[in-house]
């Protein structure tokens, strides 16, 4: 911490006296430097920054290694010859002590002796590296002024620095996928090494909840996500029941009927629908739509469950609305006009133009709308984890409780975290299953919208 | 002329025709009614929603608060010591004289359950503010069990049967008593938007989850924010193929749709299990929801790239400016309102997300307030969820309170984007 303000002070002064030794070389005159004088300053700050910097991470990686040869070498004779990950605890265990933390092993007069040599090391070890960095710093951001001179072309690597960084920050998205699917799909390997991938993809029983006896082998519940998938897609469907017609006749009328007085209202309206978290929809599902819906049913003579699919589904259409809607609005929108206005012109009336030339026209970018609405309904998670149930029915009756994909990942990785059990893990085959079936999704709805807008440029 | 005034006998003017030509007028009637009332419907709907919200969580803003005479009777004080004294006695004692008819044992403890624990520290405080006040005694306005709150504030059916109610009879008694000496009032309940979580629903605030929230969308803003406008700036102006942006940007629009949850399974594998970043800590979720984000921001920086006139670009370049000369003298600064907007817009987005948080273990309970990016804290939207779970009647208020003061903040930062475009939006 000292050491990163010390630094980014350094570097700062190093930045100013460059930029000002560049002025005075050119007595004024800036305009004779090849580089403007800024580029100075930051190549002196950058010389000064990298290698301290770089300098500073080698330091700590040799050091720590040194440090645990030292302390390893200091233990007496069966600690040193005990096997790699005893070892290894034992020396995490002294690092923890010394930091003033509760150890995980026994307190042994070896362990305290190794916490107060790690301590001292450690240090030793960050003052040398402190000092290190700082010369190396001030000696690089030195010889960099020295060489300031108004032919002096700071320019070119000043830039290329700057690129250097900007790459990286373009490589951070697509490392972002990387790491997604390698992560996900590392543990999900795991899972699938404890239960076949055929059980997990055609199962119907799912009960991971089942307590797992420490002996017993294979007795790791019932991991079936049949009737996840199904919870999920019944869920889904009840949701685009609401949400395509509603968000389809809504943006006919943004896009065909509404003056700009209209639009100026309505649009405002679905986004502030669009912006309203995700919880709160769950906790007005759960609070408001599931109790009402529970009571009509009564009244109706039918048996609603508390936790209705119903529920979940009425109020994720809702929240989608505004999603269709505007997909839609944006597909009508692209129609041209010439076909709206030869249909008005042959005589079709207004109705008979949206329904029998600007929807099917419109209908490859409509329907990716469609699926994108669906793969969003699909990974929803707040909404279904509040009003949708726990309980893993294999059925299609949405006044039931269903379970979803994304209610069981959040109920297993919710509580206890120990990485090795079945349970955790099928978390993650759960999670690659929703972020392959999305990511289809996504890639069909964009070819989709992308054929369709090519059509009429 | 006058030919013109005989009736002409065309097929348009048939009685087949006239009917159809209403069937097919109706039938436009009954589309546009049937698409106004589609967006209708979606107006009921957000009314619907925001109502009952509303409706709900008003009177969580409010607390109901007791009068009290205290004394500090030497029996229960230490003079020595004021901060060690026995202030549930004083309490009781101050009840007990009020309703002296309350002489049993489990009695006295209904009675000292309509004041909230906050009151013995209330207590505690006016003495260690004024340890002059040993041995005399003081009024004190005490905040009240969440029951009587809830009875106050007539969530309770006084009509119904009294073990179907969660207050009994006799200690409806007791609060009309007060309410009749004039001794209880309805205040605005400031603790519920400075304290933290509490178990007991009058003494929960949304203080430590706005904290939480600040923290985290700080580490999203930090982190996303000049990565995705670096990488906006490097697919737009300096990437040396063409085929590179387009992988890197079919990559993009894929990463915007992955489910938020998702995000969260990555935050929990990386920044948890392989780099062992602490648990509930903002710095955990804010690095999730950066990640979250960065797509967008890079979408809309892109964009507000692609629009400003090439010819800017070309002057700039034509009097000798070099391309990052261009881009940071130039490009940047006149994009930077959309750039800004659209990120305003990703940190709102962000600020309601709470699924991807749940993942990276931010539902803990805590009391604290945070006060740094690595302690220990939950989000406002997390906060929302907690509540909803929590059977307490005083919680259902406490969530639709919770709820309306993240759509205060949500409505502000998209207020202050619409803003930014209006004001400062350039149009070529």
């Amino acid at each position: 911490m000292m050491l990163t303000l010390a630094l980014i002070c350094l570097a700062a002064a190093a930045f100013f006296f460059g930029q000002r030794k560049a002025v005075s070389v050119t007595g004024g005159r800036t305009s004779a430097l090849h580089s403007r004088p800024v580029y100075h300053g930051w190549y002196v700050a950058l010389a000064c920054g990298l290698p301290a910097v770089s300098l500073w991470f080698l330091i700590l990686l040799v050091g720590d290694w040194m440090i645990d040869r030292t302390i390893v070498a200091a233990l007496p004779g069966e600690l040193r010859e005990a096997s790699a990950p005893v070892l290894q605890r034992f020396l995490n265990d002294a690092e923890t002590l010394a930091a003033g933390g509760v150890p995980t092993i026994e307190l042994t007069p070896e362990l305290e002796a190794a916490a107060a040599s790690f301590r001292r090391l450690s240090l030793l070890e960050h003052w040398v590296g402190f000092g290190a960095a700082l010369g190396i710093g001030l000696i690089a951001s030195g010889i960099a002024m020295r060489r300031i001179d108004v032919s002096r072309r700071t320019r070119q690597p000043v830039e290329r620095v700057l690129l250097i960084v900007l790459l990286a920050a373009a490589a951070i998205s697509v490392l972002t996928t990387a790491g997604i699917v390698f992560s996900v799909l590392f543990e999900a390997i795991r899972f699938f090494d404890k239960v076949p991938i055929l059980d997990f993809l055609f199962g119907v029983k799912w009960s991971p909840q089942i307590a797992l006896r420490e002996d017993q082998v294979g007795s790791s519940g019932a991991f079936g996500a049949i009737p996840l998938f199904t919870g999920t897609l019944l869920v889904t469907f009840v949701a685009m029941l609401v949400a395509g017609p509603v968000g389809l006749l809504s943006a006919v009328y943004l896009a065909e009927y509404a003056d700009p007085r209209h639009r100026a209202v309505a649009k405002p309206m679905l986004e502030i629908l669009a912006g309203i978290p995700t919880v709160v929809y769950g906790f007005f599902a759960a609070l408001i739509v599931a109790p009402a819906l529970r009571q009509a049913g009564i009244s109706l003579g039918l048996d609603v469950a508390s936790e209705s699919a119903l529920a979940a589904g009425l109020v994720m259409g809702m929240m989608i609305i505004p999603f269709v809607s505007s997909l839609t609005d944006d597909a009508l929108a692209a129609v041209p006009a010439d076909l709206r206005d030869a249909s008005l012109g042959l005589g079709a009336t207004h109705q008979e133009t949206v329904t029998r030339v600007v929807i099917p026209a419109a209908l490859p970018g409509i329907v990716a709308g469609f699926l994108l609405a669906v793969s969003r309904a699909i990974g929803e998670t707040m909404i279904v984890v509040m009003a949708a149930g726990l309980a893993a029915n294999l059925t299609a009756n949405p006044f039931e409780a269903v379970t979803t994909v994304t209610v069981q990942i959040v109920t297993l990785l919710i509580g206890d975290q120990e990485f090795d059990s079945a349970k955790t893990l099928a978390a993650f085959a759960l999670g690659l299953t929703l972020f392959m079936v999305t990511l289809g999704l996504n890639i069909v709805a964009l070819r989709m919208v992308q054929k369709y807008q090519e059509q009429y440029d | 002329m006058t030919d013109m005034a005989q009736p002409m006998t065309s097929i348009h003017q048939s009685d087949f025709s006239r009917a159809r030509l209403r069937r097919r007028y109706a039938r436009e009637r009954n589309f546009k009614i049937m698409s106004v009332s589609a967006l209708g419907l979606t107006g009921i709907f957000l009314v619907i929603l925001l109502g009952s919200i509303v409706l709900n969580g008003w009177s969580g803003f409010l607390g109901t608060e007791l009068r009290l005479e205290v004394t500090y009777s030497d029996e229960h004080i230490d003079v020595e010591n004021p901060a060690n004294g026995n202030f549930r006695m004083i309490i009781l004692d101050a009840l007990r004289e009020r309703f002296p008819e309350a002489t049993e044992r489990r009695e006295q403890r209904a009675l000292l359950g309509i004041v909230s624990n906050q009151g013995i520290y209330d207590v505690r405080e006016a003495l260690l503010d004024n340890p002059s006040l040993a041995g005399g005694s003081l009024e004190l306005w005490i905040p009240a069990a969440t029951e009587v709150d809830m009875l106050n504030k007539g969530y309770v059916d006084r009509s119904a049967p009294e073990e179907l109610r969660l207050i009994d009879d006799r200690t409806i008694a007791w609060v009309d008593a007060f309410d009749e000496a004039g001794d209880l009032a309805t205040v605005f309940n400031w603790t519920f938007l400075v304290s933290g979580d509490s178990r007991e629903p009058e003494l929960a605030g949304v203080g430590g989850a706005v904290l939480g929230s600040f923290w985290i969308l700080l580490v999203t803003f930090v982190v996303s924010f000049p990565t995705g406008v670096g990488a906006a700036v490097f697919m737009e102006e300096f990437a040396p193929k063409r085929r590179w942006v387009d992988v890197i940007e079919v990559n993009i629009n894929n990463l915007a749709a992955v489910p938020s949850i998702v995000f969260g399974l990555l935050g929990l594998a990386v920044f948890l299990n392989v780099m062992h970043l602490p648990r509930s800590a903002p710095v955990v979720g804010g690095l999730t929801l950066a990640l979250m984000t960065l797509p967008t921001i890079i979408i809309t920086t892109r964009a507000a790239l692609k629009g400003i006139p090439p010819s800017i670009k070309d002057a700039a370049l034509s009097i000798g400016a070099s391309p990052v000369q261009v881009v940071s003298h130039h490009l940047l600064p006149l994009a930077m309102p959309r750039i800004l907007t659209g990120a305003i817009i990703g940190m709102a987005r962000a600020l309601g997300e709470s699924a991807p948080l749940l993942m990276v273990g931010m539902v803990a309970f805590v009391v604290d307030l945070p006060s740094g990016p690595t302690d220990a804290a939950t989000a406002l939207p997390v906060q929302v969820f907690l509540w909803a779970d929590s059977p307490e009647r005083g919680f259902v208020e406490k969530t639709s309170a919770a709820i309306m003061v993240l759509l205060v903040f949500l409505i502000a930062m998209n207020g202050l984007a619409v803003y930014l475009r209006q004001r400062f939006e350039i149009r070529w």
